[in-house]
């Protein structure tokens, strides 16, 4: 760990430095290691320590930056110098606002000493018990616990500077036995919260219960979602479509509906990188305050979340929501929201099973990508884990199937949510879910293995 | 730098580790991007640092950092054997990497003319260009030119005694368009989508995509789509154009034959695979016309090197011959595992057919695609259009995904067009066709030749944990499929 004295010396150093009009210094530091294991048994266990410092700099209103992994004075005003030779070779950008300025940013505790001291050890003493109950029912675990230190700083010529450090601590498996398969994942900043242990044991119950899969047809179900898919759900709707530049660009599932109901009164979702339940960053990549955003209430779409440059198209302030803009790609993107939340309702998941007569019980969505982005349509594979719901009781695992999908309308037909939530990081940033019970949801095709 | 190397593996030896090799990465990238005539900005991206990969008490461990000292070289090795030694208190079995490789050499990526060495004036010249292009067509909502140059110059060395050094080059481009309508949004991109085409040359390659003189034809199909006919919903024959078979490739065949994958280490992440052992030398994969193989030695594939992250010579490997599926991509460690498994074969060797890559200082190598390739046949595309009475050809993906073991698929492309009599007729929208990966093989009937062959560049293949994203090629040329099912968007 680098630390905030260190960090602000060496980011205040490069902002005299500069020549340019304007410019930005934005500074990652990882310190973080991941243990994998496979087959019951530990196959790739790796480290890192690393540290990336983003220039941008402002030349009139043209805009150059570099990146440089590399933390010496020289390296350092080398990138400096790139970054202003590229800025100098651009035309004007018309509509580039200027570098934001100071705002208060209230500081978020985010930092589990314990995170930050797990020895690989430690990592292999977690995993062990849950490798050694997999292979004691004859199945096989794989997965992948991680422990880490992220810092993250941002300074700029009008004054900014802003620091913020935390742990982050996740854990993935995946259970298979015979044709069975189970899931667990959850991250976490405090270790404390992330019981790798009980985790495990539920991905090898449903490993077990899974097995023997029956055929079903494609077709149009009621489902209950295990939070796990209601994460994809909820990450592709804040990649595809919650942000300022794809409702600028029309290819969001709110242009046109921004406060007209086009979901179920009990999904309200929100972003919040403040909130110590899941993994906070007080600040966006530009050093502004990260807002708490409503992005839908009650079924509502509200509006999405900003970066400088959109916010400055339409006259409003940033939400506090920009990627690293030094990265020409992320500019493809604007700005993101990051850590989303959903409102939880008060049903258990056996209550929401209770209600299905004949339908589908899912634990995850699987390599979804979207196929359409009005409506936020997707197609993807159920995995580890879908049963068949018959009289509102679990009554066999059903094989995976093929689903095409739009997450708009089937947000429109919510019945029930979960009171408990997960903190889960499987998409983009983190999701913060429940459960949710849907009247019907699109199956369109199964998985069949021809003879050979 | 040199002592920096040869102390990570001497301190490794001392520290306990029956083998270590040491990997030192300087990579520079360079990425410039206009969105709708304005340049979004230029960047230079500069990244170095240093991975040692260990096996101590029979496991593996690895340790990585970006601090250039001899100390630290020192405290890396030592943290790399820590971790291996953590490692095997869960062990089955000791890894097993099989016969020692010793090689020492050079190798450069060749290219007519230096990326690096062209002013980004010039590129910024060609992208302004084609996104103006593309802007003057009516009905144009967003526009976007892109180009990607990477220089990565890496040294390898182990205790095995392989000293090599290699500088990899890398030149990329792509435009896209966005049209939206009422209800309704389209893209059109050239020469690929998701971003850009990609190989191992130089400037050269992106004079001969020739992104200005592409950008109206991209620009005013985007726009046609808007207002075209959505593919019907049926069963028919499909021809794919190079490109969509190149992810067809990619995904359906090039994941599956990734042995790590074959063996559950993916399990958890990337999946697993249904081409499972026992269907080696034995399982028909596709029909006679279908003959892939994986060549890390083909020149401009983005697939492309002389030595894998294990020092492991490039190769060229059969991998479906006439349609039988009779290989896999190895490493060192699993290429004993399969000997172990299923014994000496005319399919297996023991040894590595040197495909682990890293996507970085700070990654271990995994299992990556190299230049996984259908070979080409004997048609010309408007004779097997002719030949086609009644079909669907559809042309750049749009949308992709596929099931954990790489089984049941479904594909979206950008643009169709109706074939009816042998003549490509009214233009589709929304294409989407959907099957199952040895099914969809065996129905292919027609590959077209060389003439229509190019090595695709895939840039942005994940896998692993931490993620890694690998650079993949593959060569393709437009094929037909018959009896797939087809839709559209609902």
């Amino acid at each position: 760990m680098l630390g905030e004295s260190q960090i602000r010396e060496l980011l205040e150093k490069a902002l005299t430095i500069s020549p340019a009009d304007e410019t930005e210094i934005v500074l990652e530091a990882h310190d973080s290691a991941l243990t994998r294991f496979a087959n019951n048994t530990i196959h790739q266990n790796v480290a890192e320590v690393n540290a990336e410092i983003a220039v941008r700099v402002v030349v009139g209103k043209r805009v150059g930056s570099a990146i440089t992994n590399r933390l010496t004075e020289e390296a350092l005003g080398r990138a400096i110098e790139e970054a202003v030779a590229i800025a100098r070779l651009q035309p004007e950008n018309p509509e580039f606002p200027g570098l934001p300025d100071p705002a208060p940013i209230e500081p978020v505790l985010a930092f589990d000493e314990a995170v930050a001291g797990a020895t690989p050890e430690w990592r292999a003493r977690a995993i062990g018990p849950i490798c050694r109950m997999a292979e004691s029912v004859g199945a096989s675990a794989a997965g992948a616990l991680s422990t880490g230190i992220y810092e993250l700083a941002v300074a700029n010529s009008r004054g900014v500077f802003a620091y913020h450090v935390g742990t982050e601590a996740h854990f993935t498996t995946v259970v298979m036995c015979d044709d069975g398969s189970g899931y667990a994942h959850r991250a976490a900043w405090r270790l404390t919260d992330l019981h790798g242990e009980a985790l495990g044991r539920s991905a090898i119950e449903k490993a077990l219960r899974s097995r023997n899969p029956r055929p079903v047809e494609p077709g149009v179900y009621p489902v209950v979602l295990e939070p796990y898919a209601v994460d994809d759900i909820l990450s592709w709707l804040g990649y595809a479509g919650a942000g300022a530049l794809a409702v600028q660009e029309g290819r969001s599932w709110m242009n046109d509906r921004i406060g007209r109901p086009i979901m179920s009164p009990m999904v309200t979702i929100w972003d919040d990188g403040r909130d110590p339940t899941g993994l906070p960053l007080p600040f966006d990549f530009e050093g502004v305050p990260r807002q708490r955003v409503v992005i839908v209430e009650k079924g509502v779409p509200q509006g999405p979340v900003y970066d400088t440059i959109t916010a400055a198209r339409e006259g409003r302030r940033s939400t506090g929501h920009a990627l690293p803009r030094s990265r020409p790609q992320m500019a493809s993107l604007g700005p993101i929201p990051l850590h989303l939340f959903m409102a939880p309702g008060e049903a258990t998941l056996e209550e929401m099973i209770r209600q299905v007569d004949r339908g589908l019980y899912i634990t995850r969505f699987w390599y979804t990508r979207l196929v359409h982005p009005r409506d936020c349509v997707l197609t993807g594979m159920t995995r580890d884990g879908v049963f068949w719901i018959e009289k509102g009781e679990i009554a066999y695992p059903v094989q995976n199937l093929r689903f095409t999908q739009g997450y708009v309308p089937a947000l429109a037909q919510v019945r029930a949510v979960g009171k408990e939530r997960w903190v889960l990081s499987e998409g983009f940033g983190f999701t913060c879910v429940p459960a949710l019970l849907l009247e019907a949801f699109t199956f369109t095709g199964v998985t069949e293995m021809p003879g050979g | 730098m040199k002592e920096l190397l040869e102390r990570a593996l001497n301190a490794a030896q001392l520290k306990g580790a029956s083998y270590a090799d040491v990997r030192l990465v300087h990579r520079i990238e360079q990425s410039l991007l206009v969105r709708n005539g304005v340049v979004q900005g230029i960047s230079q991206l500069e990244d170095m640092g240093f991975g040692v990969r260990v096996i101590a008490d029979g496991a593996w461990g690895f340790a990585s950092s970006a601090r250039l000292t001899l100390e630290e070289a020192e405290r890396i090795a030592e943290r790399a054997v820590q971790i291996a030694k953590a490692s095997a208190l869960f062990k089955k079995e000791d890894v097993d990497i099989g016969p020692p490789v010793v090689q020492r050499g050079t190798y450069r990526t060749p290219v007519q003319i230096d990326p690096f060495t062209v002013p980004p004036e010039k590129k910024l010249e060609v992208l302004m260009a084609a996104d103006a292009a593309m802007r003057a067509v009516k009905g144009i909502a967003a526009t976007e030119a892109e180009m990607v140059f990477l220089r990565e110059h890496k040294i390898f060395a182990s205790t095995e005694g392989s000293w090599i050094e290699q500088e990899i080059i890398e030149s990329g481009c792509g435009i896209e368009a966005l049209a939206v309508g009422p209800d309704e949004v389209q893209h059109r991109s050239y020469p690929n989508s998701v971003g850009r085409h990609q190989m191992t040359r130089g400037w050269e390659f992106i004079e001969e995509c020739d992104l200005p003189g592409h950008a109206p034809r991209i620009a005013e199909e985007a726009v046609a789509l808007l207002s075209a006919d959505p593919c019907p919903d049926t069963v028919t024959t499909v021809i794919l154009g190079g490109s969509q078979v190149a992810l067809q490739i990619h995904e359906s065949c090039g994941h599956p034959i990734e042995l790590d994958r074959v063996f559950g280490t993916e399990a958890a992440y990337a999946g697993t695979s249904f081409l499972t052992p026992e269907k080696l030398g034995t399982f028909r994969y596709g029909s006679e016309v279908v003959n892939i193989t994986a060549d890390a030695t083909l020149p401009g594939g983005l697939g492309t090197f002389g030595w894998d992250d294990e020092g492991v010579p490039a190769q060229r490997v059969d991998i479906v011959k006439e349609g039988l599926f009779v290989g896999y991509m190895t490493s060192r460690e699993t290429a004993r595992q399969l000997l172990k498994l299923l014994g000496p074969s005319p399919y297996v060797t023991g040894l590595s057919n040197g495909t682990m890559r890293a996507s970085g200082w700070n990654r271990i190598p995994l299992i990556r695609m190299t230049n996984v390739n259908l070979l080409p046949g004997t048609w010309r595309l408007e004779d097997l259009i002719a030949d086609t009475e009644e079909g669907i050809f559809m042309d750049t993906n749009r949308s992709w995904s596929i099931d954990d073991k790489r089984l049941n698929f479904q594909f979206g492309c950008e643009i169709a067009w109706e074939i009816k009599g042998g003549k490509l007729t009214r233009m589709l929208k929304n294409p989407i066709y959907t099957g199952i990966t040895p099914e969809f093989w065996r129905s292919c009937d027609a590959v077209c030749n060389a003439d229509h062959w190019v090595i695709w560049g895939t840039p942005n293949c994940g896998k692993g944990q931490p993620s890694q994203l690998a650079h993949t090629g593959h060569g393709a040329a437009p094929a037909r499929f018959r009896n797939v099912r087809v839709f559209s968007r609902k």
